[in-house]
């Protein structure tokens, strides 16, 4: 809270005593106000200068999913706002725009904000136009007045608010130019000072004839229902959605969130039968009928108010910038270039400070935890199970995850941010469309190599809905940063070892990187055969907008990267890498007859491990690991020291340990039987086996299906099981 | 249907259209489904609307057209399936 306000004092719409942020306090709103717009018109830049919030912007369509709340005070009067996905129309059925729809529809919220893009303005004034149809109090920010300013176009903002009837506020939101004048407009239009008298698109007469009797049967079947004239446009245009809505009384429930209504009789199967009997009249182009008119109404006013007289000079410098980028020379040496300029300076710029979180966390501080449990007199199972299992976990994760997190992201949003991500989905997408699959899966893939749970939660960009599955599905197959160090570890003893010393750097290195394009190779195979199996039924749609070119912003954008997708993962890796140290404290702990657990658990599964190449300890060690990749290592350490009892290596039972030599890390595996076929299969399944459990949970929150959840964890396992026994059993042959 | 194909005898579908051509939408077919022919329409490739062919992927497929200030990226597939009318530049 007090960061939030200090920083907004430094920006130049900041005035002491006139605006007071409360962040996320929303409580005791005078006013509701929604924030909509296009994809891309800097949407979220507007709601983060309104409230002080940052939420993570960035330069590709669709950014905002999911509706974000704020909160501030303005000339004494509580404003909640609500920030809406972005939107191209409220005349659709796409599923990616379901939740500004229904927001805006039927949320009632008291004064729309609608953010256009002053450099395409005819495009934006199709959702404009269209909200005009349904809300009288509507407030039209013109953001990015700047950009156009830069490409020569210059927009009469007073003569498009006297054309549409509600205020125009020309506003460059991230420079927080506008804001004070927006929060004027909103403040007028929310108390009624300023009058609006909304443009109303109207349609031609018989059309207009049989819309109004349509709307009169919605309003029978359902009085006191808000937007009754829209919905009719639905049923007649045969949306359904909103048939289904109507059916089974889901309709009635959207309008009772806000506004309950006294009793709400509606027949339903009589309303459907109504506009099936209408749709008949106007045939099946209806929504192309209605856009059409609101387009050549948006022509008509872009025309009188847009000049855009020295446009040339920088749409030229855009369009030179993207022939280099999408050239087919240069097109795809360049991206290769930036994505292993990325890579390199994640791997290398990660290496020092996670050294020193490793030194500090498990180095320094866990014995200070363990010494202080011992001296306040903690009995040694509470202490084993809360510092050696719990803790320590916990410090690994954060120690192996957090420096290459908080050096990935950023540098990868940075390249969304300037609009060069786009055109990477643009330049792949007949590689990926080969696939059955959407360009922009590239870039949910490269996502995943950072983190796949950051790479399931990315292929919210993907609009359509086969698409987006197969994304999702296949995420795992991208090598995350979790499983870079196993990778890298295994490759350097078992493979390096093979090949005289000064080639062992080399041939390491090319085995992991070979590993992490089978990954790529399987994304593709798995992509394509899910598209002509399973998910041959879904819907699938294709649509990419290439947007401008933008100046990146630097330093916010480190500062909301960090925030907003490094820590959220790390916290919920924390959160389920907690309980997984208990578990491996305890089955190192807990005897059964004459051994612990885990020793019954490795010798009930060794049979099974044999013949998949690996061993039961591996096998037990990949189970109670799934919250995170990254203490699968340190597991199978443990656990071989507890089984083969080797003196004088690591820290005993459930304490989890890494060695400080490569060397002596190799000498305890190969003691405890390791062959260069579990290091190869090691490495295969490090790769091909079920997602972390935060993945999982992602997959489940995103997908809402337990099937698909269930789908996307067990296929790569069992493709894994078949891999690695396929391996064991051609090694067997030719050995 | 077969009116509106009669009338515009001399259309042709936007994936013949070259790099730097322009032209104009004549027609969304009914080739589409439905919400990806919504979509496009509501993306402002509507009947009437100006359209230039601005540059290919590196893979050569899709193409960006310019329409009403915005870059959309249009497959191939997707642009045998729009009736254009070509306008000289």
């Amino acid at each position: 809270m007090s960061g939030a306000a200090s920083s907004c004092e430094t920006c130049p719409a900041y005035r002491a005593g006139h605006l007071v942020r409360l962040g996320v306090d929303l409580s005791e709103a005078e006013f509701v106000v929604a924030l909509a717009g296009n994809p891309n018109t800097g949407k979220s830049t507007v709601f983060n200068a309104l409230t002080g919030l940052r939420q993570h912007t960035g330069n590709w369509p669709g950014k905002t999913v999911v509706r974000a709340e704020g909160g501030f005070e303005f000339a004494s009067r509580r404003y909640k706002i609500v920030d809406l996905p972005g939107t191209y129309s409220l005349l659709s059925t796409s599923s990616d725009e379901e939740v500004a729809r229904d927001f805006l529809l039927f949320g009632q919220p008291d004064v729309t904000i609608v953010v256009v893009d002053a450099t395409c303005l005819e495009r934006n004034l199709n959702l404009v136009l269209q909200v005009l149809q349904i809300t009288d109090r509507v407030v039209v920010c013109l953001n990015l007045v700047d950009e156009a300013e830069r490409k020569g176009i210059a927009v009469d903002d007073r003569a498009l608010s006297r054309i549409l009837g509600v205020p125009v506020v020309p506003a460059s939101a991230r420079y927080g130019k506008g804001i004070e004048d927006l929060n004027r407009a909103l403040h007028e239009v929310a108390t009624g000072t300023f009058q609006c008298q909304p443009l109303r698109v109207k349609p031609e007469h018989k059309l207009k004839t049989i819309i109004s009797q349509m709307t009169e049967r919605v309003v029978q079947a359902f009085p006191g229902i808000p937007n009754a004239q829209w919905v009719a446009i639905r049923l007649l245009d045969g949306d359904m959605r909103i048939e289904d809505a109507v059916r089974n009384g889901e309709l009635r429930n959207m309008m009772l969130e806000r506004s309950p209504l006294e009793s709400a009789q509606g027949d339903a199967a009589l309303l459907l039968d109504a506009s099936n009997t209408y749709r008949e009249e106007v045939g099946h182009k209806l929504h192309q009928t209605l856009v059409e008119e609101i387009y050549k109404q948006a022509t008509d006013i872009a025309s009188r108010v847009v000049d855009q007289g020295g446009q040339k000079a920088s749409f030229d410098f855009d369009r030179s910038l993207d022939r280099l980028l999408t050239s087919r020379i240069f097109g795809f040496p360049i991206m290769l270039m930036l994505l292993i300029g990325v890579f390199w300076l994640t791997i290398s710029g990660a290496n020092v400070p996670s050294a020193l979180l490793a030194d500090l966390l498990i180095g320094t501080l866990h014995p200070l935890l363990k010494a202080g449990a011992v001296g306040i007199g903690m009995p040694w199972w509470m202490s084993g199970l809360l510092v050696d299992g719990m803790y320590l976990s916990t410090a690994w994760v954060i120690a192996v995850m957090l420096p290459p997190m908080a050096i990935f992201f950023p540098l990868f949003t940075l390249l969304e941010d300037f609009g060069y991500l786009p055109r990477v989905a643009f330049n792949l997408d007949k590689t990926f469309s080969r696939a059955g699959a959407h360009g922009k899966q590239a870039l949910t893939m490269a996502m995943g190599f950072g983190c796949n749970a950051a790479g399931v939660v990315a292929t919210r960009i993907i609009d359509s809905p086969r698409e987006r599955l197969i994304a999702i599905i296949t995420n795992n197959f991208a090598l995350c940063n979790g499983r870079w160090p196993t990778q890298i570890l295994i490759a350097s003893i078992f493979l390096g070892g093979l090949v005289p010393a000064h080639l062992a750097g080399v041939v390491s290195a090319m085995a992991v990187v070979g590993v992490a394009l089978l990954g790529v190779f399987l994304t593709f195979v798995v992509s394509w055969a899910l598209s002509r199996t399973m998910l041959r039924g879904e819907l699938s749609t294709f649509s990419l907008e290439l947007p401008p070119y933008r100046p990146p912003r630097v330093m916010q954008t480190i500062y909301t990267s960090l925030i907003d997708r490094t820590l959220l993962v790390l916290r919920r890796a924390i959160v389920f890498a907690l309980p997984a140290g208990a578990v491996i404290w305890l089955v190192s702990n807990i005897m059964v007859g004459n051994t612990t657990l885990a020793q019954h658990i490795i010798g009930f599964l060794d049979p099974f491990g044999a013949a998949l190449g690996l061993s039961g300890l591996i096998l037990l060690a990949y189970i109670v690991a799934i919250p995170a990749n990254e203490i699968v290592i340190p597991t199978i350490l443990m656990l071989t020291v507890l089984v083969t009892g080797a003196a004088g290596v690591g820290h005993g039972a459930g304490v989890m340990f890494e060695l400080d030599s490569t060397a002596v890390t190799g000498e305890l595996l190969r003691a405890s039987g390791w062959t260069l076929l579990t290091a190869l299969n090691l490495m295969l399944f490090s790769l091909v086996h079920n997602p972390c459990s935060t993945t999982i949970f992602t997959i489940w929150k995103e997908t809402h299906s337990l099937k698909w959840t269930a789908v996307a964890t067990l296929m790569p396992l069992f493709l894994g099981f078949g891999l690695c026994f396929t391996v064991a059993q051609i090694w067997h042959l030719v050995g | 249907m077969n009116n509106a194909d009669e009338t515009h005898t001399s259309a042709q579908t936007l994936d013949s259209l070259k790099v730097g051509e322009h032209a104009r939408i004549v027609e969304l077919t009914h080739g589409f489904v439905q919400v990806e022919r919504d979509r496009l329409m509501d993306l402002g490739l509507t009947p009437g609307t100006e359209i230039t062919a601005e540059f290919r992927s590196a893979g050569g497929d899709p193409t960006a057209y310019r329409v009403r200030q915005t870059l959309v990226a249009l497959r191939k597939i997707q642009a045998e399936l729009i009736l254009v009318e070509k306008v000289a530049s």
